[in-house]
């Protein structure tokens, strides 16, 4: 912390009603309404329905067995996989994008940055809802590829090619709908932490690497790359987190061959009505969680 | 270096036709006069009237103002006490604390949502059938915290920017600690309360998945009313509902810009 809030920072023993009374009513709160409700599907996990209304906690590990069935295996799997494609394709789209924010005129870089921020800013359900439109196999897309289609079609039957007639591309209810849709929402998480580490970089380094004759393709190599690096271990955390866990994106835009993680804890918890058992997979996701979490956190101090 | 200035705009208008084109696309056909909305068919209003209309769903918009509204309110106290606490004083555990308060924003929606679904169904047992606006409770209480943690953050970045030696010379000038708390802290932290409570808000009124898990048939939020009607049928009036939240969510997120600057509402909007 800096020198200007030690001056402020005093001991509770000073001041300890003061002290009581700022930290009781929050502290109470996260413990009641987070750390309890948070708790509960830990419990829960080790227990069975016993009946449709009671369950009983036994200590038994059959939920966690269950997870490990091939079925869940491989749902948790492709979770992961679609997670890792949609944090990779941030990536690859998002660092232009911050690197074009970071070398623009100043005065348009607030203008730039809203830019990327406004749509992460609307609702999630309306953001996907629009997506359903363009990607549906009479959405805009569709549509818009079968006026191309046409438009080339007619030239090369004169050359002799018959093409065949247009077939709308079926990308609803697939995993490709899915990772355009995570990749819609999350582009802003991976753009934000990318662009601060590009504007804290020292550009006097890049004049010098151009100065003393490194090419363009050199100096985003060893200098612009190794100096974002930081924004890239942030990002790349703040995307892999929330799509491992979303459940709107492919309760919406994938189809019951396109689940994730998130959707079949829903179901334990509604259709199927198995509690222990949602409740298990559910903390399995609080787990990788924290995983993901605890390695920033190692990077961040071995940095620092 | 021309050529390379030309590539970066050209990059920034593709991430911006597919950031923002569906979202255009949403808010055109909501004026457009079909039902099979695809092509243009003419401006009409009517179902922004159909929206107006519908009762469920007029019901589910209030729904979700009252929560948002009663969530504000107290995530800003819980919050702002919070940050005060993490920022005067000094004491083994107060990493521990500051982790603790920022989890439920690391934790994921999903195990949040059936948390508070067990929580409310097995160890507070809400009552659903209790007056209106007491049967939103459950929904709001969950609400109240994941946003307290978002306020919390703000907050306590706007007070490390505090000149602590305005405080130490007002001191020295006489000031009494309210005096200075009332017209040298609150001053510099208004824009944080704003901006912190405008967030709040928002991340009520747009919550849907911890809504899902908490909501009951009597208990429906806007988000909650458009996600049923978008799952069993796809008919204009959703543009015309999902036109308005997006234009009452912007106007918000404008306010919040205007009165904090974009810096401290980035970093806010990371949970950095």
């Amino acid at each position: 912390m800096s020198a200007a809030e030690s001056f402020v920072a005093e001991s509770p023993a000073r001041r300890p009603r003061l002290f009581v009374a700022l930290g009781l009513p929050p502290m109470a709160w996260l413990a009641v309404f987070f750390l309890v409700p948070m708790a509960l599907p830990s419990a829960l996990s080790f227990g069975q329905n016993v009946t449709l209304t009671r369950i009983a906690v036994t200590g038994s590990l059959a939920n966690y067995a269950h997870t490990l069935q091939p079925l869940y295996l491989r749902i948790l799997a492709k979770s992961l996989a679609i997670a890792a494609a949609t944090t990779l394709v941030c990536v690859l789209a998002g660092f232009p994008t911050a690197l074009a924010i970071a070398f623009a005129p100043a005065r348009r870089k607030p203008w730039l940055l809203a830019l990327i921020m406004l749509p992460f800013w609307t609702n999630l359900l309306v953001r996907t809802f629009a997506l359903m439109a363009v990607l549906r196999p009479e959405g805009y897309l569709n549509k818009g590829l079968g006026v191309l289609w046409r438009l080339i079609r007619a030239p090369a039957a004169a050359l002799g090619f018959a093409a065949p007639p247009f077939h709308p591309l079926a990308l609803m209810n697939t995993d490709v709908a899915v990772l355009i849709g995570l990749v819609y929402v999350n582009l802003p998480f991976m753009v934000l932490p990318l662009y601060a580490a590009l504007e804290r970089m020292d550009r006097g380094l890049i004049e010098a690497a151009q100065d003393l004759g490194a090419p363009a393709p050199r100096v985003f190599a060893r200098v612009i790359l190794p100096l974002a690096m930081p924004g890239v271990a942030s990002g790349v955390i703040l995307t892999l987190i929330p799509a491992l866990g979303s459940y709107l994106t492919p309760d919406l835009l994938g189809g019951p061959s396109s689940l994730m993680i998130a959707n079949v804890i829903e179901r334990q918890f509604h259709a199927a009505d198995d509690w222990p058992f949602g409740a298990a997979l559910s903390f399995v996701l609080i787990l990788l969680t924290f995983v993901a979490l605890a390695a920033r956190g190692a990077m961040q101090s071995r940095r620092s | 270096m021309r050529a390379a200035r030309l590539v970066s705009a050209l990059w920034l208008v593709v991430v911006a036709v597919f950031l923002y084109a569906p979202l255009a696309v949403l808010v055109a056909f909501s004026f457009n006069d079909s039902r099979r909305d695809i092509v243009w068919r003419g401006f009409t209003l009517k179902y922004y009237a159909q929206a107006l209309g519908d009762a469920d769903l007029i019901a589910a918009f209030v729904n979700s103002l009252t929560i948002a509204l009663a969530s504000t309110l107290a995530s800003l106290i819980l919050g702002t006490l919070a940050a005060f606490w993490l920022w005067r004083f000094r004491f083994k555990g107060r990493a521990v604390a500051e982790a603790a308060l920022a989890l439920p924003i690391a934790a994921p929606e999903i195990c949040m949502g059936v948390a508070m679904m067990m929580f409310f169904g097995r160890v507070l047992p809400w009552p659903a059938e209790a007056p209106w606006p007491l049967n939103l409770g459950a929904i709001a209480l969950s609400h109240i915290t994941f946003a307290f943690s978002f306020v919390a953050v703000v907050v306590r970045a706007r007070l490390g920017s505090f000149d602590s030696d305005l405080e130490a010379v007002a001191r020295d000038l006489g000031a009494t600690t309210w005096r200075v708390f009332r017209e040298i802290l609150m001053p510099h932290l208004t824009p944080a309360l704003v901006a912190g409570g405008l967030l709040a808000f928002t991340l009520s009124l747009d919550d849907f998945v911890i809504t899902f898990f908490t909501s009951g048939p009597d208990t429906v939020t806007f988000p909650v009313k458009v996600y049923s009607m978008v799952r069993f049928a796809v008919s204009p009036e959703i543009n015309a509902a999902s036109t308005v939240l997006m234009a009452l969510t912007l106007l918000l997120t404008a306010l919040a810009l205007r009165v904090q600057g974009a810096s401290a509402r980035l970093v806010g909007a990371v949970g950095a």
